[in-house]
């Protein structure tokens, strides 16, 4: 497997709020290449930055200054509609608190990116069972959000992120809401989807969350302050 | 992403919130409805008024005595003032003279109360006059026949009563044949005439109608007209029937100065001028209160619309995040707004349609076509804008600003 060129690479990124005295800098410079397969964790106290980074990352959100490459393309230069498309295919997005639409079947939640992409209703369906079924809720496709807990919310949202087959899964912290069963299963599916070969990062405070991914990133006031490489999970 | 696909998300987007949906239908329907019920009304009371004026005949000139009879008026209008006569009326009726004119009627007012047994009623008109006057006044006869020339020659004491008149003395009877006293004096009911209704506070059926020398002769004496109906031959001709009465009148009363003369004439079409130019105003005056009520409307939508896209930022930002394109978007919530307008202003316009025919307020609501295509265009363009705009805002944010917004 070639890595010469990593999924993400974010240079010198820089993102400023506010205008001139009174602004703030969520993110101060900060370089971070992810290589294709990695499973990364980004930790830190609220307010290090680590949530504005991820929204760049995700093409969420833009930076006051720097470059970021997802794939090899530079994003900053790219136009709405284009973004439109990043978002749709090559990047999974799990919310902390969801994100599904409400008063919509957990199916037609699933179905709904690749309803944006332009794929047929058939093949989207046959995607949407298939990946909730790889998130265990096979017999949950009809029931709306409401119905379902939040662990059974939050691996929707899985399943939502993961149909599309995109290169990259990022998780903004995805158990933060979750009880300690649901975190267990939702941390299993991530060691599932990682093993299948896909990038995986996510962000956390919590140890036991940073625990299971291969590499550790740390942040404080808008920079990375270390980054190692998790011993005990890399082979 | 076809377009199907987006027109299958605004009918989801509609669907799963029936209460928002319903209420928004509602309130684009019942501004649409009001609207044009109001101006229906409008439109209604102003041709009823118009219909009221020509029950009243439109052809006709009505020349009054300006005698004051007693005292000071009399004296003020000169020694040499004369009272109306049936001579001037013969005059006015002169083919000659009056090519203009189709006929006239001289009138005398009575007054008395009229009694059959212990029934009595006092009749809020109660004319002598000719046969002509019928026509001239636009007074048929339901019931039995009209007198004659004969029975003004002749003197003989008839009578046509009006419907209130009727039922005062006779209830629900049949009057013709009955004989009546009026201030004393016999007179045989040979007809009851047509529905006039009530205009104003004089009610059009409280009516006497006896020959003019029956009348003369024993209540009001040989000089004393009040009136002489004048029936012009059409509207068109009105103003040159006008100029042949002066003319003739002025003859007649030998008057050398116009300003100083002693009758007046008051013209039907003047009076339905003036009315016309009231109900202009009433029709002014209520499109007003249609405006307004269309731009409270207005801002009702516009409110409604505004609070469905911020409401639903969250849920755009969730759609952006996932993927979709600005176009998709602003596409479904368009498509969205579309048809909430349609629907509620296709329902307002049935629900204008059948309010329209319950009476308001004694009046009976004629719709205008005109307002119907105001108050649907206006609703529909209300709604699509304050639907389109705030959701192509939303749609422009970038997905954390509007994931962020609560």
């Amino acid at each position: 497997m070639e890595s010469t060129q990593p999924v993400i690479d974010v240079r010198g990124a820089v993102k400023r709020y506010g205008e001139g005295d009174a602004s703030i800098f969520a993110l101060a410079g900060v370089d971070l290449q992810i290589n294709a397969g990695e499973y990364v964790a980004i930790m830190g106290p609220s307010g290090s930055g680590k949530s504005t980074l991820m929204n760049i990352i995700g093409a969420l959100d833009i930076m006051t200054k720097g470059k970021y490459f997802l794939d090899g393309i530079e994003i900053n230069s790219m136009d709405e509609s284009a973004l439109a498309v990043v978002r749709g295919r090559k990047i999974g997005f799990i919310f902390q608190s969801f994100n599904l639409i409400a008063r919509t079947t957990a199916v037609a939640n699933v179905e709904l990116p690749m309803a944006y992409q332009g794929i047929k209703k058939d093949e989207r369906r046959k995607r949407a069972l298939k990946a909730l079924e790889v998130v265990g809720l096979a017999d949950r496709v009809n029931h709306e959000p409401t119905e379902l807990s939040g662990g059974q919310q939050q691996r929707v949202a899985v399943a939502r992120a993961l149909a599309t087959r995109p290169a990259l899964l990022l998780a903004d912290e995805p158990t933060g809401a979750l009880d300690s069963k649901s975190t267990a299963d939702l941390l299993d599916l991530f060691d599932q989807i990682n093993a299948a070969g896909r990038t995986v990062v996510v962000i956390t405070h919590e140890d036991d969350v940073a625990a299971r991914a291969k590499r550790v990133v740390r942040m404080r006031d808008g920079t990375i302050i270390s980054d190692t490489l998790n011993k005990g999970r890399v082979a | 992403m076809n377009i199907l696909e987006i027109v299958r998300f605004a009918l989801r987007g509609l669907t799963t919130n029936k209460l928002r949906t319903t209420l928004t239908t509602l309130g684009i329907a019942i501004g649409v409805a009001s609207v044009i019920i109001l101006i229906a009304v409008g439109n209604g009371s102003s041709k009823q008024i118009q219909a009221s004026i020509d029950k009243l005949g439109t052809n006709t000139i009505t020349i009054n005595s300006t005698r004051g009879g007693f005292g000071r008026r009399a004296a003020a209008a000169g020694t040499s003032s004369k009272p109306l006569t049936v001579s001037d009326a013969v005059a006015l009726s002169s083919p000659v003279n009056a090519p203009d004119i189709k006929q006239a009627a001289p009138i005398t007012s009575a007054s008395g109360t009229c009694t059959v047994g212990t029934s009595s009623t006092t009749p809020g008109t109660f004319y002598g006059t000719w046969p002509s006057w019928f026509e001239a006044s636009n007074t048929t006869i339901q019931k039995g026949s009209y007198f004659t020339n004969d029975d003004v020659v002749q003197g003989r004491h008839v009578a046509i009563i009006g419907a209130t008149t009727a039922s005062d003395l006779f209830g629900t009877d049949n009057p013709i044949g009955q004989t009546m006293r009026c201030s004393g004096i016999p007179f045989t009911i040979i007809g009851l005439s047509s529905v006039k209704g009530t205009t104003g506070f004089s009610d059009g059926d409280s009516l006497v109608v006896a020959p003019l020398t029956a009348v003369q002769r024993s209540l009001t004496g040989y000089n004393n007209l009040s009136s002489i109906v004048v029936e012009a031959k059409s509207a068109k001709v009105q103003d040159l029937a006008q100029t042949e009465i002066n003319t003739i009148m002025d003859a007649q009363h030998r008057i050398k100065n116009v300003n100083k003369r002693d009758y007046r004439t008051l013209n039907q079409a003047s009076l339905l001028a003036t009315s016309n130019s009231n109900s202009s105003v009433f029709t002014v005056l209520l499109g007003v209160v249609a405006a307004i009520s269309l731009l409270v409307g207005g801002i009702g939508i516009t409110n409604i619309m505004l609070v469905t896209v911020i409401e639903r930022t969250r849920e755009i930002g969730i759609r952006k995040a996932i993927g979709a394109p600005k176009a998709a978007i602003l596409s479904q919530f368009l498509i969205e707004a579309t048809i909430l307008s349609l629907v509620g202003g296709g329902i307002g316009v049935i629900m204008g349609y059948i309010g329209s025919h319950f009476k308001i307020i004694g009046i009976q609501p004629i719709i205008v076509p005109s307002s119907v295509f105001l108050a649907f265009g206006v609703s529909v363009l209300i709604g699509l804008f304050f639907g389109g705009y705030p959701a192509s805002r939303a749609a422009s944010l970038r997905p954390i600003e509007a994931l962020r917004y609560e």
